[in-house]
């Protein structure tokens, strides 16, 4: 067992493992910043992706009408809470993210061939990380929100007009909530565990033209997973910032059609 | 390129050593394992380095780099800061013999662990088989690997926690998704992966993939698949459930 932080390399090691905690300890504190708002999370048609789907709320959509009567008065009333869980949980649990915050947060290791600070080590395989394996499940919670995002985009086509009603437009925040759903459907779609179940527990593929189809697009994907993770992970988080500014009228949201 | 160039090696054997500077004539085009060459024929004669093919093909001249495991032939000089010295050590995940040659036996020794080849019934009356070229071309990355044992020395589960003796490291993981995605095996490892390869202690540092010479994506495409195999066997209730009603 090496010292913790004992190298031979020359290379920024450190480089690496830094950015990945800021870039992550960045968006946790903001993202649970922004979750606990509850208020400021749609303006004219959007919807915070952070927000989405709002199962309860006042911003006109909700599945179940506004803050229901039993929220408990100790917790702070925000929709996010009802579903934040699920997206969080499968990135929490994604094979990218999971590599990149044991180096990041955890040291272990902090780098390739660098030395740790702890001689003990359990892995994967016994509580609390071989929780991980739900992985699984957390991708098919993580499935349909690439669907209300999409029904989002949809909405954020129809502007109030003068005239009462709604007409088809496309604004800056349209375009911003489309480009998050193809973000977070390149990363979602390019899960190692939605590979497996697509096609790759089988070892014969060939003969099952689907599923063979399936499995070589979800591979494609799957070859930047880390690039849309981040992409997706930095764009949601715009998202939730541009449509808050715009409701809080510190942005104006350009209409570009 | 400066004309001359110092190599800081590392010299001793399993009673302990230190490392040595070494300062040598370099020129375009040499890569390090001519630096220790040149040094072994006319410094230090009883300098021991394991080689062979000088192509990146055998995987003998693996070492470390400036700190990282690499193969010293397919090193180039000119990708290293050459203004300090450059230190050559051996492998730290396995024993020392001498110098830059470590006993890589016990890579031999996991092999031999990991259930063999077993092909289902042959397709044909003549005893062949029939495979469709897409099922082929999925395990043929993993036939890449030139037991170079890179990837084990970089796996912190064996050069930090010397756990040698329950985790087979990522060498086998892909030895063993090899066998397990080929189109005629029938045998089913996932159990053995889970208990006596200790499958579940990798925890997905992708530092094996970083230092491949062959290039082999080592954790997305051969781990990653075989702890997604084991799951279903072990941790997902939906499949259990599922194969219980023979689905």
């Amino acid at each position: 067992m090496t010292r913790f932080g004992a190298t031979a390399r020359r290379d920024a090691w450190w480089l690496q493992p830094l950015v990945v905690f800021l870039g992550l300890g960045a968006f946790v504190v903001y993202a649970t910043w922004a979750a606990l708002q509850g208020k400021h999370y749609h303006f004219g048609p959007y919807l915070s992706p952070f927000y989405s789907p709002e199962v309860f709320g006042d911003a006109g959509r909700s599945w179940f009408g506004p803050e229901p009567h039993w929220w408990p008065a100790w917790l702070p009333w925000s929709p996010a809470l009802f579903i934040l869980w699920a997206p969080g949980g499968f990135r929490l649990t994604c094979y990218y993210y999971r590599g990149a915050y044991y180096k990041a947060f955890w040291a272990d290791p902090p780098a390739c061939a660098v030395g740790e600070p702890r001689a003990r080590y359990l892995g994967e395989r016994s509580f609390p990380l071989i929780l991980q394996n739900a992985h699984r499940y957390f991708l098919y919670l993580a499935l349909p929100f690439i669907g209300f995002l999409s029904i989002d985009v949809w909405r954020a086509l129809w502007f109030p007009a003068a005239t009462g009603g709604t007409t088809l437009g496309i604004g800056v925040g349209t375009l911003v909530l489309a480009m998050n759903v193809v973000l977070l459907g390149g990363y979602t779609l390019g899960c190692h565990s939605l590979r497996h179940l697509v096609g790759g527990s089988l070892d014969r593929l060939a003969g099952r033209p689907v599923r063979s189809a399936c499995y070589t697009c979800v591979g494609f994907l799957n070859r930047r997973h880390m690039m849309w993770a981040w992409m997706s992970l930095g764009w949601v988080a715009f998202s939730d910032l541009y449509v808050r500014l715009c409701a809080t009228g510190v942005w104006t949201d350009w209409r570009i059609l | 390129m400066s004309a001359t160039a110092t190599f800081r090696i590392w010299r001793g054997d399993t009673a302990g050593g230190r490392f040595q500077d070494y300062t040598t004539p370099v020129a375009a085009g040499m890569v390090v394992l001519d630096a220790v060459h040149r040094i072994q024929a006319e410094q230090a004669n009883d300098l021991a380095v394991r080689w062979n093919c000088k192509a990146g093909r055998c995987g003998s001249c693996s070492a470390e780099v400036n700190g990282m495991p690499k193969l010293m032939c397919m090193t180039r000089l000119d990708e290293l800061p050459l203004e300090r010295p450059v230190t050559i050590e051996p492998m730290q995940a396995f024993p020392i013999v001498k110098d830059l040659v470590t006993d890589v036996s016990w890579n031999f020794a996991v092999k031999r662990r990991i259930a063999p080849f077993r092909p289902r019934p042959p397709d044909a009356p003549d005893g062949t088989w029939r495979m469709a070229q897409a099922d082929v071309d999925r395990v043929m990355e993993f036939r890449k690997c030139i037991e170079c044992f890179l990837c084990q020395d970089v796996c912190h589960v064996l050069r930090d926690h010397q756990r040698h003796t329950e985790f087979i490291g990522p060498r086998y993981f892909v030895h063993a998704a090899a066998l397990e995605m080929h189109p005629l095996d029938v045998e089913d490892r996932t159990e053995a992966l889970r208990r006596e390869h200790a499958i579940g202690l990798c925890n997905i540092t992708k530092c094996c993939t970083k230092v491949c010479p062959e290039q082999i994506t080592i954790t997305d495409n051969a781990i990653i698949p075989l702890k997604e195999r084991v799951a279903d066997k072990a941790y997902d209730p939906i499949r259990a459930i599922l194969r219980m009603l023979g689905a």
